[in-house]
């Protein structure tokens, strides 16, 4: 890996999910010269989830860029670099860890966080040695990726595959030619692209499950359920005080101001959490490592099919209202594809809630690195006892799904019913 | 639509029958059109009926009657000027460029040149290397000129119509070999005169091509066919100003082209052609753009030889296979 | 507005939110949550988008009110000023 120096950042392609090996940068938002602070979006980058944009975690000038759109790069890969113009984010930028994997004790060079070796490699352990993160992905200058309708870069292709890979985001590096010099003619693209009749919106917003949203999706299940040993507990939560908080709260409010649900239940899980901070945290290089904020994944399903994972950042710093508001912008920007990379990397726990179209319970499936998944099942009425009488009841199955490497029964129980107390005083949330 | 079913040559004949009854200023002049009947027969039994002030035969010298038809025209007639071929076209060169092409430009638009010149084209015939070319392309490189060649029955029957309504000079090929084959005629005119038609729909690769090669391109269109390749052929018909919105439409859909010309592959009509997809296709194409001319020799005389040296229907097909398989 | 305006106000706000929906699909007389698939934030946006393009706020309360395409239809024709 370069040598770089206190001064000088690199941006690489970063990992935007545990399974993720490459990435196809496909627009830079930012040239050479310009200003950027931390949080700007400088890119965009098409993954198998979709379209993500890449922020910038340093606040500074773009010195260089060294890859032009559209290019697959593994992750890691050094994209641009950026000078530093504060001290401060020097500093910050030696301790901050955004990306969930390489921050290993070991490494002492200022963490270029997105060097997720063990992904790239075949082998399914994460075991990181410290001559693996020297070895990281070394960008070969020499290699073709660079492919522009110009046709910059060794590869060669007729112009009408020029044309179709700029407007579908084709990686022309990834085909294989069958032409004279082996150049790539429309018949080696796959099927899917064939249909050179631009799509309609309608058809635009139905291709949301593409093949490798669904291939994404498998890839990160597979890895869960063959690494994470998980195990099940659930309990019924009494949901009749906070449903009823619920009601007089949105009494008079206008539907912008409305309140559901989820965001006490996320509100609830992350207060619970500050007390029980083992389930908020990775475990990586056979170990588990706390997260330091609590950032909480939330399941959104596509109209169309598939699901997307974005995060809502410190939901324990946050208001009722605005952990509902945050809820709004993710679910409207999961589903038009505008969605940050740090929203897809930095959650340090997962929720799942299907609401009213949900089952009872739901026990899910661990993301890694995380090593837990909070699944809440559908409001049921039931009676209950309640000092020797019937009462009617609301209740909700929340199962929770944990890595049993570092979460025993124990604990587990600890957190279902410590959830529901927190839930029993909606006002407090 | 009524369609008969004539002869190349009579649909040319019924074609010059309409022009001499629809306006009166017209006239048919030329080697041997009047009493010998026109040398490939086309004029037969007109001088009989219209009489020597409307079927006039000429001297043998195409500089001079040649311009006599453009001064006719000057003077307000609408002449059909027969040339016996398009071989003998090169003594008339200077009237055609110097005087027909240019004399509205030179008046600043005062006069129109309103005349028609009909040439016999192409080999075939082994009529060797002096009497066998196809100069289309000569032709079409000049402004002020319009260039048809009909290849269809029909349009031998309409576009000479069409031209002499033209207020400016229109130069009509029309292919010996045509000439004995039989076809429909159609009432009217397919289109009008600068239009290209498509006329067999496909979806692989387009053949472009004009005059005698077009009955070729339909028949490799056929044999391609059979070998599951869908060729879309067009048929130019006006050679100036070209009709480049079609062709390029048909690369657009099939994103491969071979033009098939019968004259000489440097600086031909399918080298022209070639560069306009290039220039405004470029992006629609998944092959290089081909073009299959005659051999750059002079026409031979043997029989064997001349049609080894022509375009031929195998070679199309050869042609389009190689493109289909990415060679 | 007319009743027809109203259709269509109502139909272009549930297709914000299920665009592949069209009037044919849904049963008027059943559940819109149900018949459109749409979950508790669906219909909230739903009606975020029926406030902005009529002005009716809809509350928790009104909800049995409006369950249904006919009953909002209904409910907008009364409320529209």
């Amino acid at each position: 890996m370069d040598r770089e120096n206190d001064n000088v950042k690199e941006i690489v392609m970063p990992s935007l999910g545990a399974d993720m090996a490459e990435g196809m940068l496909v627009e830079w938002l930012v040239k050479r010269g310009d200003s950027v602070k931390r949080g700007d979006i400088i890119a965009v980058i098409e993954t198998q989830k979709g379209a993500i944009d890449m922020e910038v975690y340093y606040t500074g000038v773009i010195s260089e860029i060294l890859h032009e759109p559209v290019v697959t790069l593994p992750v890691g890969t050094v994209m641009a670099r950026v000078e530093l113009t504060e001290a401060s984010d020097r500093e910050v930028a030696a301790t901050a860890a955004p990306q969930m994997d390489t921050t290993v004790p070991e490494i002492d060079t200022a963490p270029q966080m997105d060097t997720t070796v063990p992904e790239i490699d075949t082998a399914p352990q994460m075991d990181i040695t410290v001559s693996e993160i020297n070895t990281a992905p070394q960008i070969d200058t020499t290699s073709p990726q660079v492919v522009t309708a110009a046709g910059r870069g060794s590869v060669i292709a007729s112009p009408i595959v020029r044309k179709v890979a700029l407007e579908k985001r084709l990686d022309l590096t990834s085909i294989k030619g069958s032409g004279p010099l082996g150049a790539i003619l429309l018949r080696d693209l796959p099927e899917t692209t064939k249909e050179m009749r631009v799509s309609t919106s309608a058809s635009k917003q139905l291709s949301g499950v593409t093949k490798s949203m669904r291939g994404a999706i498998a890839a990160a299940m597979t890895k869960s359920k063959n690494e994470i040993p998980h195990f099940y507990q659930s309990l019924d939560i009494e949901l009749s005080n906070a449903l009823a908080w619920l009601k007089k709260t949105n009494e008079d409010r206008s539907p912008e101001l409305h309140i559901l649900l989820l965001a006490l239940l996320l509100k609830a899980v992350a207060k619970t959490l500050t007390k029980y901070p083992d389930l908020n945290g990775f475990y990586q290089a056979n170990q588990f490592v706390h997260a330091e904020e609590i950032h909480i994944g939330n399941v959104i399903s596509l109209r169309q099919g598939g699901l997307v994972v974005p995060a809502i950042h410190h939901v324990d710093k946050l208001s009722v209202d605005e952990t509902m508001q945050a809820i709004r912008d993710i679910s409207a920007r999961g589903r038009n594809g505008h969605l940050r990379s740090s929203e897809l990397t930095d959650a340090s726990i997962t929720i799942t809630n299907m609401g009213e179209r949900g089952t009872d319970s739901v026990f899910a499936v661990i993301y890694p690195p995380q090593v837990a998944i909070i699944g809440f099942g559908k409001i049921r009425k039931t009676p209950q006892l309640v000092d020797g009488e019937l009462v009617n009841s609301e209740v909700m199955s929340v199962c929770l799904s944990a890595d049993h490497r570092v979460i025993d029964g124990m604990l587990g129980a600890k957190f279902l019913n410590a959830l529901s107390k927190q839930l029993q005083k909606p006002e407090l949330l | 639509m009524n369609a008969q079913t004539l002869t190349y040559r009579e649909a040319l004949r019924a074609g010059i029958e309409q022009a001499l009854e629809d306006d009166e200023r017209v006239f048919l002049m030329g080697e041997d059109v009047g009493r010998y009947g026109g040398c490939y027969a086309v004029s037969k039994g007109l001088f009989d009926y219209y009489g020597e002030q409307r079927i006039i035969d000429t001297p043998l010298c195409e500089s001079g009657f040649v311009g006599v038809g453009i001064g006719a025209a000057l003077g307000g007639l609408r002449p059909i000027v027969e040339v016996m071929t398009v071989n003998f076209s090169l003594l008339a060169m200077d009237q055609i460029v110097n005087s027909a092409a240019t004399l509205r430009h030179m008046s600043g638009g005062q006069f129109n040149i309103p005349v028609v010149i009909r040439m016999a084209c192409g080999a075939g015939r082994q009529l060797a290397a002096q009497h066998s070319h196809s100069w289309e392309n000569f032709y079409a490189h000049i402004p002020g000129l319009k260039v048809l060649s009909p290849a269809t029955h029909s349009d031998a029957r309409h576009m000479l119509g069409q031209a002499l309504r033209d207020p400016d000079p229109v130069i009509i090929f029309e292919h010996v070999m045509l000439l004995n084959e039989s076809g429909e005629v159609s009432e009217l005119p397919e289109a009008d005169m600068e239009s290209a038609l498509v006329r067999r729909q496909g979806d692989d690769l387009t053949l472009i091509t004009y005059g005698g090669c077009l009955n070729k391109a339909l028949a490799a269109a056929n044999k391609l066919a059979e070998l599951n390749i869908s060729a879309e052929v067009v048929d130019l018909r006006c050679l100036r100003p070209l009709d480049t919105d079609t062709f390029l439409a048909s690369v657009e859909k099939t994103h491969r082209a071979i033009i098939i010309d019968e004259g000489w592959k440097t600086c031909s009509l399918a080298g022209e052609i070639s560069a306009i997809i290039m220039d405004q296709g470029f992006w629609t194409l998944d092959a290089p753009v081909k073009r299959l001319c005659t051999a750059e020799v002079p026409i031979p005389y043997p029989s064997h030889l001349e049609q080894a040296a022509l375009p031929q229907v195998e070679q199309i097909v050869e042609m389009a296979q190689a493109i289909m398989e990415g060679r | 507005m007319k009743n027809h305006e109203i259709k269509a106000v109502l139909l272009t706000a549930i297709q914000e939110i299920a665009p592949e929906i069209a009037l044919e699909d849904i049963d008027l007389d059943e559940d819109l949550r149900d018949e459109c698939d749409l979950d508790s934030m669906d219909f909230l946006n739903y009606l975020i988008e029926i406030k902005k393009l009529t002005g009716v706020k809809i509350t928790e309360k009104d909800y049995p009110k409006v369950n249904t395409f006919k009953k909002m239809l209904a409910h907008l024709e009364q409320n529209i000023a």
